[in-house]
């Protein structure tokens, strides 16, 4: 098999593009900690509101300026441990995201964050996230789960 | 009056016409539902008779991506290989029918539980949300039928060898059968996920479903699926369009080998479909992610050479300089111009897919109406006007009738309403999911807050794109129903491009089923037996049906 030598700078050209791609994607995921969420840690899904810390949804200070907030999603609410749907954090906080679902998969997108995440049953879901700009941040669910899909909502607001 | 002269045998013909049928029904009915969600979407139109926007979009996405697709490019196939490896025995054609009567019943089936509203679980229907069994049984017989048709493209290209041993396949033929190939180990997945869980789960026959498992094995058919739509618009671009120029293909050899890379590379990658998903090891989403982008390489190959052919036509022709050449295309040909533009769609395409599938950046677009606006580009754009470009050729041909000056002019606004079209509603969907719009969500205000509340322009302009994709399908059925039954009697080329005389011999190791069928399971096992059983060893307890629609 012959191939053209213009074809052999491009291919050439191409597939060293492509390694240079991969080394920088793989050096962000396993050197600098990168990864997508890929939490193992399992629970019964019909056993959520017994299981901590789900029981008690919401904000919990862990340090300086560092939280955790757990939150269950459920067709169709995310409950966050309020009823006004909203959480405030101070800016530069670090949250981690605790985060499961008692129902069906649900998505969970805090909106121009990069906490983006599927939630399916039995698992538990978590991201680590600094909020460095204030103002509010909508929390959408993006995975379809039914008729009041579009109505999952909660605020989280970085105040000074 | 002219004589009506078929491209192939009648009956051969007949078959492949039954799929441009329902085919082009399903194009009616699904972006008909798109209209209605782009306009529902916008937050000015409310849907009538209490319709609800996930039973409508449940529709749009089963009938356009598993009904169109599937039934335009089995037609495809047959008559492909009808021309390129002869006609088909009688026993043979009756297994085509059988598949195809199959198929017809599974999506008539699967229809009309939507339509009672027993299956708003859209066309990935993710558990735990349980639909009606009838749903799965009929999406069953779908792809049960397509198997019965896919060996009957399998047997045609064997007797093919049989007949000439010793000589190269025909080209079209051995790409034929790589799609078919290619479905048959990817729905091998689905076929699993809904036969061993959804099935007895639904009838009650157990009581919980694995979820994690089930979502694995319908990514590994997944990807393979888009991959399913496009290798045979990667068909007409290699082996087609070249005759259409008036050139010849670059190379035989190079064409083989990009459709064997691309059977390798499209089916162990269905976790970058998952990346965000728990309970998966980040290790394996990277080497899936690895895998992924090795299509990259098919890729330019095949960039390369359809350039490569157009520019040496072009030269031939007497174009000067280094673009002179672009001139001396048949712009003003729809069987030229509609998949050309298909193939400009690509290149945004196919950057909006690096981005979708690598670990970092898939975490800003994950899930939002971005992927959404991907897919429109790959998937409605650059394969939609690729069968379209496919459709004007191929349905007078088999019917032994001519496109006319007419139609081919009505196909070149066709191709210009359509791209205008999703020009808007595409890039208004890329940018509104950069901003996080979901995607998969009825009009909704949220909790008022400036960032939701800046998502409302640009759905708008979707339901201006959407309205004007709809002008688009419309000027398509009138080409398509005139072509098929009143367009006049005659012979339309059944185009088909002869190998470059510069290009080299074909070396007979693309030819050896067994070792390509081989890797491609070894790189399945690769990728998949680790984490499967992984995700298996450490399962949580099962999920009970529910029914939130």
């Amino acid at each position: 098999m012959n191939m053209h030598k213009y074809e052999k700078i491009w291919l050439l050209f191409g597939t060293a593009t492509l390694l240079v791609f991969l080394t920088v994607v793989g050096i962000s995921a396993f050197y600098m900690g990168n990864q997508p969420p890929s939490c193992a840690v399992t629970l019964n899904p019909e056993k959520v509101h017994e299981t901590a810390p789900f029981d008690e949804p919401g904000l919990k200070q862990l340090g300086d300026n560092e939280y955790q907030l757990t939150i269950v999603a459920s067709a169709f609410n995310f409950d966050v441990g309020n009823n006004e749907k909203l959480i405030q954090i101070p800016k530069g906080a670090t949250v981690h995201f605790n985060v499961t679902t008692t129902d069906v998969v649900h998505g969970f997108e805090l909106a121009g964050t990069n906490v983006n995440m599927m939630l399916e049953p039995g698992y538990i879901s978590t991201y680590t996230n600094t909020f460095k700009n204030t103002g509010k941040f909508t929390l959408v669910c993006n995975e379809y789960c039914g008729a009041g899909h579009h109505l999952m909502a909660a605020t989280i607001e970085v105040i000074e | 009056m002219m004589k009506a002269i078929r491209s192939i045998h009648a009956p051969d013909a007949k078959l492949t016409m039954a799929h441009m049928y329902v085919a082009f029904a399903a194009l009616f009915v699904g972006a008909s539902m798109g209209l209605l969600q782009t306009l529902e979407r916008s937050g000015k139109f409310t849907l009538p008779f209490g319709i609800g926007y996930y039973q409508i979009l449940t529709v749009h996405g089963v009938v356009l991506g598993l009904v169109l697709t599937t039934f335009f490019i089995l037609g495809f196939m047959v008559a492909v290989q009808s021309k390129t490896a002869g006609k088909y025995t009688s026993g043979e054609r009756k297994w085509g029918w059988a598949g195809f009567w199959m198929m017809t019943t599974g999506v008539i089936t699967t229809t009309i539980f939507i339509l009672l509203n027993e299956a708003s679980v859209l066309y990935t229907f993710y558990a735990p949300l349980m639909a009606h069994p009838g749903f799965y049984i009929g999406l069953t017989l779908v792809i049960v039928g397509s198997w019965l048709e896919g060996f009957v493209i399998f047997r045609r290209h064997a007797r093919w060898r049989k007949e000439n041993p010793g000589e190269r396949t025909p080209l079209l033929s051995f790409m034929a059968v790589i799609t078919m190939l290619m479905w048959l180990i990817a729905t091998i997945g689905v076929a699993a996920t809904v036969l061993l869980q959804f099935i007895p789960w639904s009838l009650g026959l157990v009581d919980s479903i694995d979820v994690l498992v089930s979502r694995t094995l319908f990514w590994y058919f997944g990807h393979p699926l888009v991959y399913f739509w496009l290798l045979p618009a990667y068909m007409a671009w290699y082996a087609i369009i070249p005759k259409i120029v008036g050139g010849k293909i670059f190379s035989d050899s190079l064409a083989r080998l990009s459709f064997i890379l691309l059977l390798l590379f499209s089916i162990p990658v269905g976790f970058h479909h998952q990346l965000t998903e728990p309970g998966i090891d980040p290790f394996w989403k990277y080497m899936q992610v690895i895998l992924t982008f090795l299509v990259v390489i098919p890729s330019l190959m095949t960039a390369f050479s359809l350039f490569a052919t157009f520019e040496a036509r072009g030269r031939e022709l007497g174009g000067k300089g280094l673009f002179g050449w672009v001139k001396k295309m048949p712009w003003k040909d729809v069987r030229f111009l509609a998949p050309f533009i298909g193939m400009l769609w690509f290149i945004p395409g196919g950057a909006g897919g690096i981005i979708n599938a690598s670990n970092q950046m898939n975490q800003v677009i994950h899930n939002t109406i971005w992927v959404t606006g991907h897919f429109h580009l790959t998937a409605a754009t650059s394969v939609i006007l690729t069968f379209f470009g496919i459709a004007y050729w191929l349905v007078p041909s088999v019917t032994g009738r001519k496109l006319t000056a007419k139609m081919n002019r009505l196909g070149i606004i066709q191709t210009i309403v359509w791209s205008v079209g999703m020009a808007i509603m595409s890039g208004a969907m890329h940018w509104q999911g950069l901003l996080g719009g979901p995607r998969r969500s009825a009009y909704s205000e949220y909790l008022g807050n400036a960032d939701t509340a800046a998502w409302g322009p640009y759905q708008l302009a979707q339901a201006v794109g959407g309205s004007i994709l709809f002008i688009g399908m419309i000027i398509m059925l009138i080409i398509f129903v005139n072509l098929a039954f009143f367009a006049p009697k005659g012979e339309e080329e059944f185009p088909i491009a002869e190998v470059s005389e510069d290009a080299g011999e074909t070396p007979k190791v693309f030819e050896n089923w067994k070792l390509w069928i081989g890797v491609t399971v070894a790189l399945i096992l690769f990728a998949y037996t680790i984490p499967f059983i992984d995700i298996i060893q450490n399962a949580p307890p099962g999920s009970k049906g529910f029914r939130l629609w």
